[in-house]
């Protein structure tokens, strides 16, 4: 691969005159791709320069201008920074060409930004709606686009602030509740199908299976309500038998519009926010927002600060593997044993958490330029604790009880396998990706904060079944508890946060892509500011929600029971998945 | 008859029955065995539901109140706890699912999210409150509520459960109990009990937007 980098990132404008450009904006980076030229130059990225992970999607309103913008961030496995690509097209009649047949990872993604932007991917097999059902109205967020509660662009309000009145947003609306219909709509006549497109879809799988054998399939719905899809998921599956053959996950039943509220809010008012996306991990969490925000800012915490987040991200990483892995053990049948070992332990670290920043979940934590507390009196103390003494222990009892376990391992060895280059394909990242034999961490690959003064293994595991994202997962833990005890013998003393506490940031105009290694996989934070007290676009590229895209591929051929497993094993959250 | 005559029957209980024989009223029994073993639905949100299992969990425990055995299957709960926050998309189900739950039967909703819509009550897909489409009988404040809340929560629908008499539980009542409409999925959520006002509202807008039309292909439902 060496040989074919030495393409660098200069050439790319040379290589397609007419064709790309720089992105010359202020604070923007990357490069403007003529929208017949997209699937020509990801080619070329792709096998050529090694870009093999396409990591994020999304598009960008950019009302003023009157253009939509679809934007692209590329990586390579073997480690380095981003290639950003930008295709722009006009808003009435948005369309750009799919990558789905070069990245398999795009389909939901695409999805996505036509559910909410209506940016129409051409070429893409199966572009319905994903978050919203098929039937809304509108695509959300367009700039133009108003929710039955809207009141104003953006926050804070002018009614509440400095000194207006407070009143029940229910009262403007004539229903009393959020909704709202369009113009010359007859109730009556509508037939709610919003399931149709779904299961012609799957229809057109059925009528091309062939078997030998005379079978006949049955399609079923599991969730959104089912004890084991962690929360209010969905699967469609088609079944032959008891065997798999096509399966369609249904999301959307969580979405709770993180991004238009987002782009409503100011700059501060989204870390509450960020904390509801995986409300597992909490500080892995506002720690990418505020790398990004951070990013655009252009400034850095000081070193006590750098610490206590680093501290805090591994703690989230370890209860985040214990809740997955007593969580793994309810799915397989283990009902609630090991589940309780691991609350045992996670509630030790929410504890802290808890002190620290005054919510077991919510923590709240990060301000842009370092942490919003110091540590109070004992905690540190409760650290050490943990880390030197406790968790190792308990780490290695869990090790000892599971790893080994007979129908552990009969039920979760070579099931669901993904291959490496699948993994990449379907930009899988997290311990999804590394159970598969890619080593790609961030930490490593492209270090942020002061991950690059640890040491510490990425940990990674090659069949790509469930008993080895398992594995990875305990090996994740143990790598954690490694950087804790480094971090904590470290801790400087020192300001916790660069310059005063602000209610309200100055942030240049521009874009930033600020990403980190959260326990379910990459989470990233696109954020494009025009220089207001608002971000004009806020995207969260979540983990739970890009790993999923490989689920049918993992299902397929497998049984029914194995897919709750294989589903528990890639380690879904729904307010990240469905935002 | 006061409850306190209802339990001093007004004989003498022989001594050697004493600590054997409890004379009370059927109420009484009947609540005391209702709200000593409340089986709530497994049914998990959003976040609060985080904070549900570890109540269930070994530190709290559900099961010093009787509740640690959690249905998957509404038909076997008594309970349902509405635990996160409450979506368009996922409203015809809670509903369908409070609809299967059998009598008699308890809504406890946890969370801001679920009592009035919470952090996220501006978004689009987001409803105001479990409680504009199934009753309510606890409310629990609190983003997540804790642990403890929940507990007191869980306490203070015991409390309910005591309060209630046979004579006028609505589960044994000759008519059959009202079943809740299940929402439909438009163009926006649609309460069929409330088809008369949308149609009229709809009207009343294509009136008012002849004049001012303005977007409308890419953004039909936008409000003044
Ligand atoms: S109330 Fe808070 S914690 Fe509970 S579901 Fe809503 S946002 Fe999540």
């Amino acid at each position: 691969m060496s040989e074919q980098m030495i393409l660098t990132q200069t050439d790319l404008a040379e290589r397609f005159p007419g064709k790309v450009r720089r992105d010359e904006r202020k604070g923007y980076e990357g490069y403007i791709v003529e929208a017949d030229a997209l699937l020509q130059v990801a080619q070329t990225l792709r096998d050529e320069m090694g870009y093999d992970y396409l990591s994020s999607i999304t598009g960008v309103d950019y009302l003023p201008d009157g253009y939509m913008e679809s934007v692209y961030h590329f990586y390579r496995t073997t480690g380095g920074p981003a290639l950003v690509l930008k295709v722009q097209t006009p808003r009435d009649h948005a369309v750009v060409p799919s990558l789905v047949s070069l990245y398999p990872g795009a389909e939901f993604q695409e999805r996505e930004a036509w559910d909410l932007l209506g940016i129409r991917y051409e070429g893409h097999p199966d572009l319905r709606r994903i978050l919203m059902w098929e039937g809304f109205a509108g695509h959300p967020l367009r700039k133009d686009w108003r929710e039955p509660y809207y009141e104003e662009d953006a926050k804070p309000f002018k009614s509440r602030w400095p000194d207006g009145h407070v009143y029940r947003i229910e009262d403007k609306n004539p229903f009393h509740k959020n909704v709202d219909y369009p113009p010359d709509f007859d109730p009556d006549q509508w037939v709610a199908d919003n399931d149709a497109a779904l299961y012609a879809s799957l229809a057109k799988i059925q009528s091309t299976l062939d078997s030998s054998l005379k079978t006949d399939t049955v399609i079923v719905n599991m969730g959104p309500q089912h004890p084991s899809t962690h929360g209010v998921f969905r699967m469609v599956v088609l079944l032959e038998g008891e065997t798999v053959r096509a399966l369609k996950p249904v999301m959307g039943y969580l979405h709770r519009n993180h991004e238009k509220i987002g782009e409503r809010n100011t700059y501060i008012m989204n870390m509450p926010f960020t904390d509801r996306l995986d409300y597992l991990s909490s500080m892995s969490n506002n720690f990418g927002y505020a790398l990004a925000v951070e990013k655009l800012m252009g400034i850095k915490p000081p070193e006590r600060a750098e610490y206590l987040r680093v501290i805090m991200a591994e703690f989230t990483r370890i209860s985040n593997h214990l809740f997955a892995i007593g969580s793994l053990l309810n799915d397989l049948g283990a009902y609630f044993t090991p589940m309780l070992y691991a609350i045992e332990e996670r509630e030790l670290i929410l504890d802290i958490f808890e002190a620290v920043a005054g919510s077991r979940m919510m923590c709240n934590y990060f301000r842009f330029g370092g942490v919003a507390r110091d540590l109070p009196e004992g905690v540190y103390e409760k650290m050490r604790d943990l880390a030197f003494e406790r968790l190792p222990r308990r780490i290695d009892e869990l090790d000892l009880y599971l790893t080994n376990n007979e129908i552990i391992r009969a039920r979760c060895e070579g099931v669901g396998v993904l291959t490496p280059e699948q993994a990449i394909a379907f930009s899988a990242s997290g311990p999804l990706l590394r159970a598969s034999g890619v080593p790609y961490d961030i930490r490593r690959a492209d270090p942020y904060s002061i991950y690059d003064r640890f040491e510490f293994d990425v940990a990674v595991r090659y069949h790509g079944d469930v008993y080895d994202r398992y594995l990875v997962r305990l090996d994740e833990i143990r790598q954690s508890i490694r950087i804790l005890q480094q971090a904590l013998r470290d801790l400087p003393q020192g300001p916790i946060l660069a310059g005063k506490p602000q209610y309200q940031v100055r942030v240049p105009p521009g874009e930033a892509y600020g990403r980190v290694e959260a326990p379910k996989g990459e989470l990233g934070f696109y954020v494009v500011s025009n220089g207001k007290p608002n971000p004009w676009r806020y995207h969260v590229r979540a983990p739970s929600f890009v790993n999923i895209t490989a689920l049918e591929t993992m299902a397929k051929g497998n049984k029914v029971a194995d897919v709750v497993a294989i589903l528990g094993s890639i380690d879904i959250v729904l307010g990240e998945l469905d935002r | 008859m006061t409850e306190k005559e209802l339990n001093q029957p007004g004989y003498e209980i022989p001594p050697e029955l004493r600590n054997q024989v409890a004379v009370t009223t059927i109420d009484r029994i009947y609540n005391w065995s209702r709200r000593s073993s409340i089986w709530p639905m497994m049914f998990g949100l959003a976040c609060c539901a985080i904070e549900m299992i570890c109540t269930a969990a070994s530190r709290f425990d559900l099961a010093r109140f009787g509740m640690e055995v959690m249905r998957p299957s509404p038909r076997q709960a008594d309970l349902l706890i509405v635990s996160g926050t409450v979506t368009k998309k996922m409203v015809p189900q809670i509903v369908r699912l409070y609809n299967q739950m059998p009598e008699p039967k308890y809504v406890i909703a946890m969370g801001a999210c679920a009592s009035g819509g919470g952090p996220f009550k501006e978004g689009y897909n987001v409803v105001s409150g479990i409680d504009n489409y199934i009753p309510v009988d606890v409310y629990i404040p609190g983003c997540p509520p804790t642990p403890q809340a929940l507990l007191h929560g869980l306490i203070t629908l015991q409390k309910k459960i005591d309060s209630q008499t046979l004579r006028e539980a609505r589960w044994y009542k000759k008519e059959v109990s009202e079943v809740i409409p299940v929402p439909v999925l438009g163009p926006d959520i649609m309460d069929p009990r409330e088809y008369e006002l949308i149609r009229q509202y709809s009207k009343q807008k294509s009136a008012a937007g002849a004049t001012a039309s303005a977007g409308a292909d890419s953004n039909p439902t936008s409000t003044e």
